[in-house]
């Protein structure tokens, strides 16, 4: 079985969060980038059920300009066999979904796992565009995925509970926890890593559909008023009458 | 030109965020100059359909087909898309739910629309082309993002439009059919499973939320966080260490890597505040935090807090809640 896992490259999640000075793009200086926390849990399960089959291959494919290609070697050091690089910046989720569903067709994947979102833009579309774009069921977000043969059943979160889905291949899930424990590199697969193919493609199909004008930071709080822990009823007073909340 | 609205219902009711979504679609059609029509999915009753007239909805289809009671992506999609035909709708408000998300992503490709989902105020419209304000960043910060396509597709996060309520108005409801066949519903779910919600709120549509962190001790000592939200009306959440042994289930934590609330009320209680905790809840209205460490980081994000044990301070709240009631 062929597995297709779409990784993004985004700011470390404790990095703090500051815009170039006319607003219009994140500032990365200084800031580390890794694999995105939730395409680890894609990237994951898939070397699993690749290693419960016994055959099989995992690609890694990512939608980024040379300097994701560290993150890239990382996916391969966790147990990727091969990487895809799409030599172009992700400017938003439709563009990149129109790589990832080139790629998936030519390849004929038979599944297609990707985080829920990236945690820097927080789209949550990617999934859904690449499935209409193949003509294919997605399944979003998926919180378990189990396969048996061409079948795949699945555990898709709802608000208040989940779904029990199944879906015959190729299929596109989008991942989140608690799918797997996500796996961090080895020695052995940081050696192994360096030597596995990583090819490079050029961008198809049409532009972005969106912009980012401006970027803002959220409005800085007052400050936090204290209530001393023995008249701490008080509180409640201030959250009716002041905040206004309950 | 028109606005379509999805509505979510679940058993029989409209669900709170859909009421947002639906008063959200409305303002953006008076925007424009013309009406908002809703389409309703999931298992819904005529009178509570009508009652979106309050919300400014003037029409509202609904297919009564049972196998749409729960989420199908296949068919809601096709019926959302037929909706949208139907009404000639350039503009989709949908909310930025699982559904919402699971849907709006299918129908942007389908309408060759352009899609901008954790939608958090409503659109300026520049003669023709939307400019709205999203979520980015987990949180932490916000983009205002251009849609330049014909047709847009907005999913509004839940609590950051305030639901309207014209008492009296009505909307009329309309039985409406996507002619759906069998194939629409080959991703049909086998089963669904809903869990046990403490006090019966739901935590991603919850207006309040009682959390608790490690400095809770154990499992065994979170009657002391259900008091609190039962009497408040809340639901319970918890950080992801508590859920990772399993003190907690899952879906009840909260966080970069779990669910992302926005509630008018979140209190933390022995929870130290962690970038990757606040992630997921620092766009809550008013944020309390009690926590013995007076260095604890979350004091900063917080508009309230009390420094002192978590064991003794819950006690005097519940009971503070009890004699407000
Ligand atoms: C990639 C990644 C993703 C993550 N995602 C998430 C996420 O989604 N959600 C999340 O929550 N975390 C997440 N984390 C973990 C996060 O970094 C923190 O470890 C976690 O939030 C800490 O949980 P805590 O505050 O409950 O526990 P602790 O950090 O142990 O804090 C416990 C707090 O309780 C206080 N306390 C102890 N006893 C008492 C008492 N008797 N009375 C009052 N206060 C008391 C202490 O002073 C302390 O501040 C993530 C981490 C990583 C690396």
């Amino acid at each position: 079985m062929k597995f297709l896992v779409c990784i993004s490259n985004v700011p470390d999640t404790t990095t703090k969060i500051t815009f170039t000075p006319d607003n219009k793009e994140f500032n990365k200086a200084g800031v580390q980038f890794v694999i995105n926390p939730w395409d680890e849990y894609a990237l994951t399960r898939a070397i699993e059920l690749k290693e419960a089959q016994g055959s099989g291959t995992v690609t890694v494919l990512n939608v980024g300009e040379a300097d994701t290609e560290p993150n890239i070697r990382k996916a391969l050091a966790i147990g990727a066999d091969d990487a895809i690089r799409v030599n172009a910046a992700p400017t938003d989720a439709y563009f990149v979904a129109q790589q990832i569903a080139a790629i998936a067709k030519e390849g004929a994947y038979d599944v297609i796992l990707m985080g829920k979102e990236s945690i820097d833009y927080n789209g949550f579309q990617v999934h859904g565009m690449v499935g209409e774009l193949l003509g294919i069921p997605t399944v979003a977000p998926a919180m378990k995925l189990d396969m048996s043969g061409n079948t795949a059943t699945l555990e898709r979160e709802i608000e208040g509970g989940k779904e029990i889905v199944e879906v015959n291949t190729p299929f596109v899930a989008s991942c989140q926890q608690p799918m797997c424990e996500p796996r961090i590199p080895n020695m052995r697969g940081i050696m192994t890593a360096r030597t596995k193919p990583l090819k490079v493609v050029e961008p198809v199909g049409e532009g972005a559909r969106t912009a980012v004008a401006e970027y803002a930071l959220p409005p800085k709080k007052q400050g936090v008023k204290l209530i001393p822990a023995e008249s701490a009823g008080d509180l409640i007073k201030l959250l009716r009458n002041e905040a206004k909340v309950i | 030109m028109s606005v379509l609205v999805v509505v979510e219902c679940d058993g029989g009711e409209v669900k709170k965020s859909s009421l947002e979504v639906a008063s959200y679609g409305s303002q953006v059609a008076q925007m424009l100059g013309t009406t908002a029509t809703a389409v309703a999915v999931g298992e819904a009753t005529e009178a509570n359909l009508a009652q979106l007239g309050e919300q400014g909805i003037s029409k509202v289809l609904y297919d009564a087909e049972p196998r749409l009671k729960d989420f199908v992506n296949g068919a809601y999609t096709k019926l959302i898309a037929a909706a949208a035909e139907k009404e000639g709708a350039q503009v989709i408000v949908l909310a930025n739910s699982n559904i919402g998300a699971a849907v709006g992503s299918r129908l942007s490709v389908r309408l060759k629309a352009s899609l901008a989902t954790n939608v958090v105020e409503l659109p300026k419209n520049d003669g023709g082309s939307f400019t709205v304000k999203r979520g980015a960043f987990s949180g932490k910060a916000f983009a205002d993002v251009v849609l330049t396509g014909d047709r847009k597709i907005l999913a509004v996060k839940k609590n950051s439009i305030e639901a309207l309520h014209e008492a009296g108005k009505t909307a009329q409801v309309e039985a409406f059919s996507a002619s759906l066949s069998d194939a629409d519903f080959a991703d049909a779910p086998k089963q669904v499973v809903m869990q046990d919600q403490a006090g019966g709120v739901l935590l991603p549509e919850a207006d309040r939320v009682v959390s608790g962190g490690r400095g809770m001790k154990g499992p065994e000592n979170w009657h002391l966080i259900e008091d609190l939200a039962k009497a408040l009306g809340a639901a319970t959440a918890c950080s992801k260490p508590v859920s990772d042994v399993d003190w907690r289930p899952h879906h009840e934590h909260v966080g970069q890597t779990g669910i992302t609330v926005s509630p008018n009320l979140y209190i933390a209680c022995g929870i130290s505040g962690a970038i990757q905790h606040l992630a997921g809840v620092n766009s809550s209205k008013v944020i309390v935090v009690i926590n013995k460490d007076p260095e604890a980081p979350f004091f900063k994000a917080a508009d309230y807090g009390i420094v002192g044990d978590v064991f003794e301070v819950l006690p005097k709240l519940t009971q503070a809640v009890k004699e407000l009631n």
